[in-house]
């Protein structure tokens, strides 16, 4: 496997004053299903157009598989792209659409025929080849876009939001297909998403991106577990931030002053300096318990409670702790808004769930 | 009887779509079918003397149209024009609409207008101003001889099929860029990336996804330059001398001059039906030529 086959050394892309992709360099493996993720404007989809050939870097290079595409045309790339709208030609029908792309590859009559209908089959579309692209279902057009891009074997499959048009139930099962076919045929996939839960669910590693830059680039149980700045943090699920400044280490632990609560000892992942007031403490509402007595666990809160929502799986109330001025949210699976007298509970936090993380 | 309509109205989309229609279709009767008709039954009747008019129906205006060869070589010159016409301004225009459409990134509207200004000002105008460019002391000669480009005046510049060619073209090449340009703006530029991506060089994307998809606008620009031109008149009798006649010209002298107004009408039928008829061939085999090409 290897483990550089999409590199990216230094790509920066700039529209005028604009530096949609900022100095960002990282490699990709062979097979993996790789996410690019950021809120809109975070500059993945302009990464993904520069590695499709649709956009030429200000700077850097690009390598697939050891050959430099950096100046290769979208034809001469060993890449094919799955378009957010899908660009399923509506002048000719889906077998057309998916012979499209195979008339400069040299192919045989038998060998198109066998591809075409090995891809249908892959993607559960056969019977569909005399339909037009506007005879379909957004799920189908999905489908077709993808056989189209995947007859011709490219080296690496790029996606751009592939999923944003579905509704909510087709597009889960529709990752879970994704993933399954993805492991299936063994292609690099490379998909651009702006939905945290879809890149989480689907990837193998996920880069978050901000502003043209890579925040964090890791695993997605790494990204939710240890993420490696406040935007990260912030944007891959929920979190409350408590404000806080470190005092002295300890090991690979630090002492910190979290505002109104008190001083205690987290762990320091992240190699924060001593007396340093710019960093906050994350807790995840899941991580916290909530419930009617005290416990024993490192913090202890009283708390109120001022608002509730059930979300049938889990319910998460919004809860105001005496002497801090703000709300905190826990979710619970064993409580639900009925649990409680008066509105008073209590919320335990572990210290091991404190991820103490740097301001920017 | 107010309700029972009300029932009626609010049920039915015929009932709608007809009382919305109906202002038009008043229209279209009163000064396209009614006068229709009275030309196709005039074209049916024998011109008898300069007054008379025998009401006999007989198709023999029919076979004296194509017994007169100059009527149908008439007939000919004005699709030949037409033709040409249609042709040069596709050629100019098709580019034009394209670079606006997918590389104007500012302004696009000012563009169109900047191209659509000079069809602001009246058709007769237009063709007046042709005359000045064109004609033995007009601009283009005085330059050319002014220049000592040229001894004499270029005379087929003026009063020949040429300057007809050349006026028709400016005068009805704004109808062509709206409908080019509309269609060509239309295409998602996706489908052209995806083109590409799929492995097809930049000609190859402009044949097989740009072209096809912009045909509907082709199409529309065919008929629409090809339709009125066959049958202008004006231009042909300001600039075409006798060289530049066209039939239309002729059908004019019948219902004028040479007052025989059946003759006139069974010309202007043949007309309209050559002209249905090839609108008919255009639209199928384009169709056919979409389909072929992907």
């Amino acid at each position: 496997m290897n483990e550089n086959f999409i590199q990216i050394n230094g790509i920066s892309k700039h529209f005028g004053n604009v530096k949609a992709v900022d100095d960002v360099s990282f490699s990709i493996k062979e097979g993996e299903f790789f996410s690019l993720l950021g809120p809109s404007g975070c500059g993945k989809t302009t990464l993904l157009r520069l590695l499709a050939g649709f956009e030429y870097p200000t700077n850097g290079n690009l390598l697939i598989d050891g050959s430099d595409i950096t100046a290769l045309p979208p034809d001469k790339r060993p890449t094919n792209m799955v378009f957010q709208n899908y660009a399923i030609f509506p002048h000719i029908n889906v077998e057309q659409n998916i012979k499209f792309g195979l008339r400069k590859l040299g192919l045989t009559d038998d060998e198109i025929k066998k591809r075409v209908d090995d891809v249908l089959a892959l993607v559960k579309l056969e019977g569909y080849e005399e339909r037009f692209s506007g005879q379909l279902s957004g799920g189908q057009r999905q489908r077709v876009a993808l056989a189209r891009a995947l007859v011709r074997q490219p080296k690496v499959l790029l996606l751009d939001e592939p999923l944003g048009a579905l509704d909510k139930k087709l597009r889960d099962e529709m990752q879970l297909e994704l993933r399954t076919l993805q492991k299936e045929i063994g292609i690099t996939f490379v998909f651009v998403t702006h939905d945290q839960q879809e890149a989480i669910s689907m990837s193998d590693r996920v880069a978050v991106m901000s502003e043209g830059k890579i925040q964090q680039l890791s695993a997605p149980n790494e990204l939710y577990k240890n993420p490696e700045n406040i935007f990260v943090s912030d944007f891959i699920g929920e979190t409350n931030f408590l404000k806080a400044s470190t005092r002295s280490k300890d090991g690979d632990h630090i002492n910190v002053a979290i505002e109104d609560l008190g001083d205690f000892k987290v762990k320091n992942n992240l190699n924060i300096p001593e007396n340093s007031s710019d960093v906050v403490c994350s807790v995840r509402p899941e991580s916290m318990m909530i419930s009617r007595d005290k416990s024993d666990w490192d913090i202890c809160l009283e708390a109120k409670i001022n608002q509730t929502s059930y979300l049938g799986e889990m319910t998460r109330f919004y809860v105001e702790v005496s002497g801090i001025n703000k709300v905190i949210t826990v979710s619970s699976q064993h409580f639900d808004n009925q649990s409680f007298e008066n509105n008073t509970c209590f919320i335990s936090i572990s210290l091991e769930d404190i991820s103490l993380l740097q301001k920017k | 009887m107010f309700q029972a309509w009300r029932n009626i109205y609010s049920k039915s989309d015929n009932a709608k779509a007809y009382s919305l229609l109906s202002p038009a279709l008043f229209l279209i009767i009163l000064v396209m079918l009614i006068p229709m008709a009275l030309m196709l039954s005039f074209s049916s009747f024998t011109q008898v003397s300069m007054m008379e008019i025998d009401f006999t129906p007989t198709i023999q205006r029919y076979i004296d149209f194509f017994e007169k060869s100059l009527l149908v070589s008439l007939l000919i010159k004005s699709v030949k024009i037409s033709f040409i016409v249609t042709l040069i301004t596709l050629l100019t225009a098709y580019p034009v609409c394209y670079y606006i459409a997918f590389y104007v990134k500012k302004n696009k509207m000012l563009w169109l207008v900047l191209l659509t200004l000079p069809f602001w000002t009246s058709y007769l105008l237009r063709v007046f101003s042709w005359k000045i460019i064109l004609g033995t002391k007009g601009v283009f000669n005085s330059t050319l001889l002014g220049a000592g480009i040229i001894s004499e005046p270029l005379t087929f510049l003026m009063y020949s099929e040429e300057a007809v060619i050349i006026t028709l073209t400016h005068a009805w090449a704004a109808f062509a860029l709206l409908p080019l340009y509309v269609s060509l703006e239309k295409i998602d530029f996706s489908y052209i990336e995806a083109a590409r991506d799929l492995g097809l060089s930049k000609f190859e994307v402009f044949w097989k996804v740009t072209f096809p998809l912009s045909l509907p606008g082709v199409i529309g620009a065919i008929l629409i330059i090809f339709i009125p031109t066959v049958g202008d008149y004006v231009t042909p009798a300001l600039i075409g001398g006798t060289e530049g006649r066209m039939l239309s010209n002729m059908i004019q002298a019948y219902f004028g001059k040479i007052n025989n107004i059946p003759l006139g009408a069974a010309s202007a039928t043949i007309m309209l039906t050559t002209v249905i008829l090839i609108t008919v061939i255009v639209s199928y085999t384009t169709k056919r030529l979409t389909q072929r090409l992907s």
